[in-house]
């Protein structure tokens, strides 16, 4: 069994309190209200649970976060710092030592797998050009250990259209912890896999931890979340309605509130 | 290791290979329809001065497809960069040069003049596609519309400046650049060598650099290649720029072999690079690009154009001939692509059949 390992440390030539922190931050789809005044912080060493129903702005907020998006409101702090969002990129945040694993797939189909490990920061001479055998032992490493392979007949050759929805899951996650990041968001990464492959994703989480860096971590299995996340934050809406600490509630109580807070909103729409 | 058994054929693997053969069973055909030429060495000699401005546009139209856009501007192209450069050698160039006995180039300050009128030709090529790119990017105009107004645009632009004439480049020849661009090495025009670098150059920033990488990407999947990291506009901006330039050059190569500007040049050349890029194996889906198919393809379109007059059947036949082979090589890529779609399409008969059989054994309800 090949072990769930990250690449060296945590950057330690700088201290912060908080590896990213948003202020106010809000997100209009032209009349849809996604995010509204959102605060939201992520301690350098911290794993925080990200909650909440389909649609209350959990995708939206880490694309903010990564720099998919731009937010129509509000600022961001990283390591303490304002980020100045003209020039802030998906580039910027890969910098910045964001790493992200979407929701939705971020392979390209017809791509081989090897392209789809560097491409938008492959390792390439000065001229731009890409040392296609560098990067396919690389991605011949990630392969042997990613997460949902049983080396059947896939090799850094293939393209995306011929893995299952498990193993694209695992090429993805893969590719996070390759590019060994300060800062890892995981937006269910867990959906397509085996229960096994599960166990291997929440080990990963952990050694986030371990290693001193932090982590988001986005799911709607409560279990899941509840056994490795230092803080639960609930979004409803668009908003943040709760934040609870580890311990604070227990697992039936965790899912009790959640419960509730599904019927009053319910209620509120009736009403 | 473990030996990894690959479902790819050798087709597939060795890029462009069917269309060589493709090709090379078409010279074999015309060779026994119409010896008296084909089985000589000047039908190839003119092929090789008159395929390569269309390859050479349709090595950048590889790219522009491979990242799930269009430009259909390049005619236009091929236009105004014709028209610059040969107004500006005429009227800047020419009287400079001219005593007693004609032009008198090749010496000198002026021999220079006409290179930095084919820069500024290509500035213009590279100035069309660059307003081609904020177009689609910036203003969002879908390519095939974008590209078709500025095919029009630029056509009339063209005719506006030359004032619908053609211009004659008598005495061109007499300067390096007509030799360097189009001149003979033997009875060998170097044009064709000018499109084998261009297609080996074009192979590697597709296959080799990030930038190539980057488009087969955003004609993949835009909404991923953007979640990457993968400066979205601005690549396509860049590529637009390096279409407009490629179309600039053999917009001048064409002025250059023919020593003449015509109204009409480049015209013609809208069907037939499509044509061959589409030959060559480039989907109009996006996501990839077959650089050594356009190249074959290319020289396969030019070769039945006059294969067909060379065999007696009348100019009319070509496009007829060229639209099937267009055909019959789309139908083969899809195979190669998608083995059982083939299966599908030759197996309609049995399986209508089975599906008529399975509705009679199925329970009612
Ligand atoms: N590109 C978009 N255009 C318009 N509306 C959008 C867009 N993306 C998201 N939304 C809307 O924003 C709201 C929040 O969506 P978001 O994807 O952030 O939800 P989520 O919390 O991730 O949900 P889920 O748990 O289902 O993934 C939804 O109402 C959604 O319809
Ligand atoms: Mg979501």
């Amino acid at each position: 069994m090949s072990e769930v390992q990250l690449r060296g440390g945590a950057v330690a030539d700088r201290t912060y309190e908080h590896v990213v922190r948003m202020a106010d931050v809000s997100m209009h789809y032209g009349a849809v209200r996604a995010l509204s005044e959102i605060n939201f912080a992520v301690g350098r060493n911290e794993i925080v649970g990200l909650l909440g129903d389909n649609g209350a702005g959990k995708s939206t907020l880490i694309k903010i976060l990564t720099g998919v998006q731009k937010p129509t409101a509000g600022d961001m702090y990283v390591r303490d710092e304002k980020i100045d969002w003209s020039g802030y990129s998906v580039r910027r945040a890969h910098e910045l030592r964001f790493e992200t694993v979407y929701q939705e797939s971020s392979l390209c189909e017809m791509q081989p797998l090897w392209r789809n490990f560097f491409v938008g920061r492959q390792i390439t001479n000065r001229f731009g050009f890409i040392d296609v055998k560098k990067q396919k032992e690389i991605a011949q490493d990630i392969l042997l250990n990613a997460i949902g392979f049983r080396g059947a007949g896939i090799t850094v050759d293939s393209r995306v259209s011929d893995l299952s929805g498990g193993e694209r899951q695992g090429i993805s996650i893969g590719r996070a912890m390759y590019f060994d990041a300060d800062l890892i968001v995981l937006d269910e990464p867990t959906v397509a896999l085996a229960v096994k492959e599960v166990r291997k994703v929440l080990d990963f989480v952990r050694s986030i931890k371990e290693s001193g860096r932090a982590c988001i971590y986005i799911e709607h299995n409560l279990a899941h979340v509840y056994e490795v996340a230092d803080r639960l934050v609930i979004l409803d809406r668009g908003r943040v309605v709760a934040e609870i600490a580890r311990g604070e509630l227990s697992l039936a109580e965790l899912t009790q509130y959640l419960i509730d807070l599904h019927d009053k909103r319910d209620q509120h729409a009736d009403g | 290791m473990a030996e990894i058994k690959s479902h790819r054929t050798v087709f597939e693997r060795i890029e462009g290979l069917p269309v060589l053969l493709a090709l090379m069973l078409i010279i074999g055909i015309f060779m026994i329809t119409a010896p008296r030429s084909f089985l000589g060495v000047r039908v190839y000699m003119s092929f090789f001065a008159t395929v390569p401005p269309p390859l050479i546009i349709g090595l950048g139209l590889t790219l522009v497809i491979a990242a799930g856009e269009i430009d259909l501007s390049f005619p236009s192209v091929v236009k105004m960069s014709g028209i610059v450069f040969a107004m500006t050698n005429k009227f800047i160039a020419f009287p400079l040069d001219t005593d007693a006995d004609g032009f008198v180039g090749s010496e000198g300050v002026t021999n220079l003049l006409p290179w930095l009128f084919l820069v500024l030709a290509v500035g213009v090529g590279m100035a069309i596609g660059f307003l081609n790119g904020l177009l689609v990017t910036m203003v969002g105009i879908p390519s095939i519309i974008a590209t078709l107004a500025t095919l029009f645009v630029f056509e009339g632009l063209s005719i506006i400046i030359g004032g619908g004439q053609q211009y004659s480049l008598r005495g061109i020849d007499e300067y390096t650049v007509h030799a360097a661009l189009t001149g003979r090495i033997g009875i060998v025009p170097v044009q064709v060598i000018w499109a084998l670098l261009a297609a080996v150059a074009i192979w590697f920033l597709l296959n080799r650099h990030k930038f190539g990488e980057h488009l087969m990407f955003i004609g993949d999947n835009e909404n991923v290649a953007r979640v990457v990291g993968v400066n979205v506009k601005r690549e396509k901006i860049k590529m637009f720029v390096l279409m407009g330039a490629l179309g600039a050059v053999a917009g001048v190569m064409v002025t250059l072999e023919n020593k003449n500007f015509y109204t009409t040049q480049g015209t013609a050349f809208l069907l037939i690079v499509m044509a061959a890029v589409f030959i060559g194996g480039t989907a109009i889906t996006g996501g990839k690009g077959n650089i050594p198919g356009t190249f074959f393809g290319s020289f396969m379109v030019g070769c039945i154009e006059a294969g067909i007059i060379s065999s007696g059947l009348g100019g009319f036949w070509t496009r007829l001939v060229v639209g099937l082979v267009f055909l019959a090589a789309v139908i083969f890529h899809l195979s190669i692509e998608d083995p059982t779609r083939m299966k599908r399409l030759v197996g309609i008969r049995p399986s209508s059949d089975g599906l008529l059989a399975r509705r009679a054994t199925s329970p009612p309800g």
